[in-house]
């Protein structure tokens, strides 16, 4: 175990906790707001991962299949929250047990289109290939992942605190009601912040695609990562998403690294750990 | 009333007893999942029911069982069946007491996503953790004892087994500690003022339904001779869940209901389509738009509608307040 088995294993938890920071920034922001634990998350990233693979596929490049992803998951998260949820406001179970019937049949979905088996998007050769890095040659795409979660952690948390947007969701967190009484459009503002999440998962789904490839239950297993991130961090917190996918990430890459048997005993112990301590999280404020 | 629900549990019973006899072996095997997997939706119903608090992995528990059964058969070499189902229960019980115990500190939606990843737990272990769980090939070659070994005689184990499990949880539910836990559900905070320790309440439930589901697992375990990740991931828990609501959670009738209507389809569907998923995902949107309290509380509502017009049919008079005056 010399250094640069560190080096590898330290530069794998930052960049799956930088993937999986995309997904649970979504699920998180959408929790946060409204309320709603977003069950679909999971079947939105697959899917944006197989839209962007057919655009790919197509012969289109890869920046589009990105912009494909996002556009058409957030488009889609918006028909799930406009026709289904909205009715549903409010009804805690109702809401969670819809996102689970919808999610199962975009998942489904999926696999009647695209089948089973691993496929990976392939990725323009400007990101794909290895650098060198501290004495490690290291794949390329996952250094732009890095990247990717780094510029959209500060792009959020600026959205989050230092626009007026940011303050109104803050403020519809905090109280709702008196937000909508002074005269804002607070379900538009509702309608928005499902779009975001949802276009989140897309993107995610479009980076996870050629990351970790995609598979029949790959939609479970991102949801599943992206439960723990938010269980760790606390739900409906940035900072939580943040702090909870680099623990993540890193738990997971030395778990599989070290004891590859239990693996995911390590990814599941620190939330045992945190759940015993604090059932909401580092960040999460107590219900 | 009350001699119609008699009369109906006593044909229940003389169907369920005559079964082996007028049914082909494809739905003698369907009749037998509707009752493993009615008892596991009616165990989750304590706590989604009665106590207010839908667990999202029971599969997971219910797995445990199954999986230990398996593991004792196939690889530690211990197929006794008087020692591998007594394990088996003793685990998902020790599994509930541990996940409980987590749990039940949270409430709503924490308690929803905490107990789905616990069951996803379970879940990442029967698929990762080769050496025992087989990992996605599962346990195969779980084999009945000898005296069990003809199916029909099974079936009668299963029925037996399952309706001593029903009284147990019509016992529970019916008691002192079944009205506290529904006292819970209506206001906890109301609860915990009285002096009952709601917590408590709270973790006893959660283990008495694992322990009905260890039951159930076993139940399964034996009758389909194999165990994979696929008995116990979350679209198994999402599907009994799916089963308590169609029925009517909190209903004591309504899981075993929307066992079967949700097990009969599953398999008519899967006669000719490998599509269950999709249709379960589109069941579940339809009930939750449609019928939300459930078929059982329908089922009601339309019978205390025709008693009331029989009634008043049968005694012209004054009747309720706001059915005087209406046009006949």
């Amino acid at each position: 175990m010399d250094a640069s088995f560190w080096i590898l294993q330290i530069l794998n938890g930052l960049t799956l906790g930088s993937l999986l920071f995309l997904v649970a920034s979504g699920f998180t922001l959408i929790f946060g707001l409204m309320r709603i634990a977003n069950l679909t998350h999971g079947a939105l990233y697959l899917l944006g991962g197989y839209l962007a693979l057919s655009v790919v596929r197509a012969g289109q490049s890869y920046w589009l299949a990105v912009v494909v992803a996002i556009v058409s998951i957030a488009i889609l998260g918006v028909t799930i929250e406009r026709i289904f949820l909205r009715r549903l406001r409010g009804q805690t179970l109702a809401e969670v047990l819809i996102t689970v019937g919808i999610g199962f049949i975009i998942a489904d979905f999926c696999l009647m289109i695209w089948g089973g088996d691993p496929l990976t998007i392939p990725i323009p050769p400007l990101i794909s290939g290895t650098v060198e890095l501290f004495g490690v040659s290291y794949p390329r795409f996952r250094l732009v992942t890095l990247g990717v979660g780094v510029v959209l952690a500060i792009g959020l948390w600026f959205l989050q605190y230092r626009t007026r947007v940011g303050a109104i969701v803050r403020a519809g967190v905090d109280d709702g009601e008196m937000v909508s009484a002074l005269g804002i459009n607070l379900p538009v503002v509702l309608t928005g912040v499902f779009m975001l999440g949802a276009g989140l998962a897309g993107l995610a789904g479009a980076i996870g695609g050629n990351f970790l490839s995609l598979y029949r239950g790959g939609d479970r297993e991102i949801l599943l990562f992206g439960l723990v991130v938010v269980i760790i961090g606390g739900m409906g917190s940035l900072e939580g998403a943040v702090v909870g996918s680099l623990l993540v990430g890193l738990v997971d890459a030395f778990g599989k690294a070290l004891v590859p048997d239990f693996a995911y005993f390590t990814l599941f112990g620190p939330m045992v750990i945190m759940l015993a301590i604090r059932p909401w999280g580092i960040f999460g404020r107590k219900e | 009333m009350r001699w119609v629900k008699y009369g109906f549990i006593a044909l229940l019973i003389a169907f369920l007893l005559i079964a082996p006899f007028i049914l082909g072996p494809f739905y003698l095997r369907v009749v037998t999942e509707i009752l493993i997997w009615g008892v596991l939706a009616m165990a989750i119903n304590i706590m989604s029911g009665y106590t207010g608090l839908a667990p999202f992995g029971q599969a997971g528990i219910f797995g445990i069982a199954a999986y230990v059964v398996g593991y004792m058969t196939v690889k530690a070499g211990y197929p006794q069946i008087y020692l591998t189902a007594p394990a088996g229960i003793l685990g998902s019980t020790l599994v509930a007491a541990l996940f409980g115990a987590i749990a039940i500190r949270t409430t709503g939606l924490y308690f929803l996503m905490i107990t789905l990843a616990e069951g996803m737990i379970v879940w990442g272990l029967a698929f990762r953790w080769d050496k025992v769980t087989g990992a996605e090939n599962g346990l195969r070659g779980i084999h009945r004892p000898e005296f069990l070994s003809q199916f029909s005689t099974y079936y009668y184990v299963v029925v037996a087994v399952v309706a001593l499990l029903i009284y147990a949880i019509y016992r529970v539910i019916k008691s002192p500690f079944g009205l506290t836990l529904q006292g819970i559900r209506e206001g906890e905070r109301r609860m915990r003022a009285l002096g009952y320790n709601v917590s408590l309440h709270k973790f006893i439930a959660f283990v008495l339904a694992g322990f009905f589901s260890g039951v159930a697992g076993v139940l399964y375990v034996y009758y389909n001779n194999f165990v994979s990740p696929a008995s116990v991931e979350f679209a198994r828990s999402a599907e009994e869940l799916l089963m308590v609501i169609l029925g009517g959670s909190g209903t004591f009738w309504g899981p075993m209901v929307g066992s079967v209507v949700i097990t009969t389809v599953r398999h008519q569907v899967s006669l000719f389509t490998d599509r269950w998923l999709m249709i379960l995902g589109i069941i579940y949107v339809l009930t939750i738009l449609v019928a939300p309290g459930g078929l059982v509380r329908g089922f009601k509502q339309l019978t205390d509608w025709l008693a009331a017009r029989w009634a008043k049919a049968k005694a012209p008079g004054p009747v309720s307040g706001s059915e005087v005056g209406q046009a006949e």
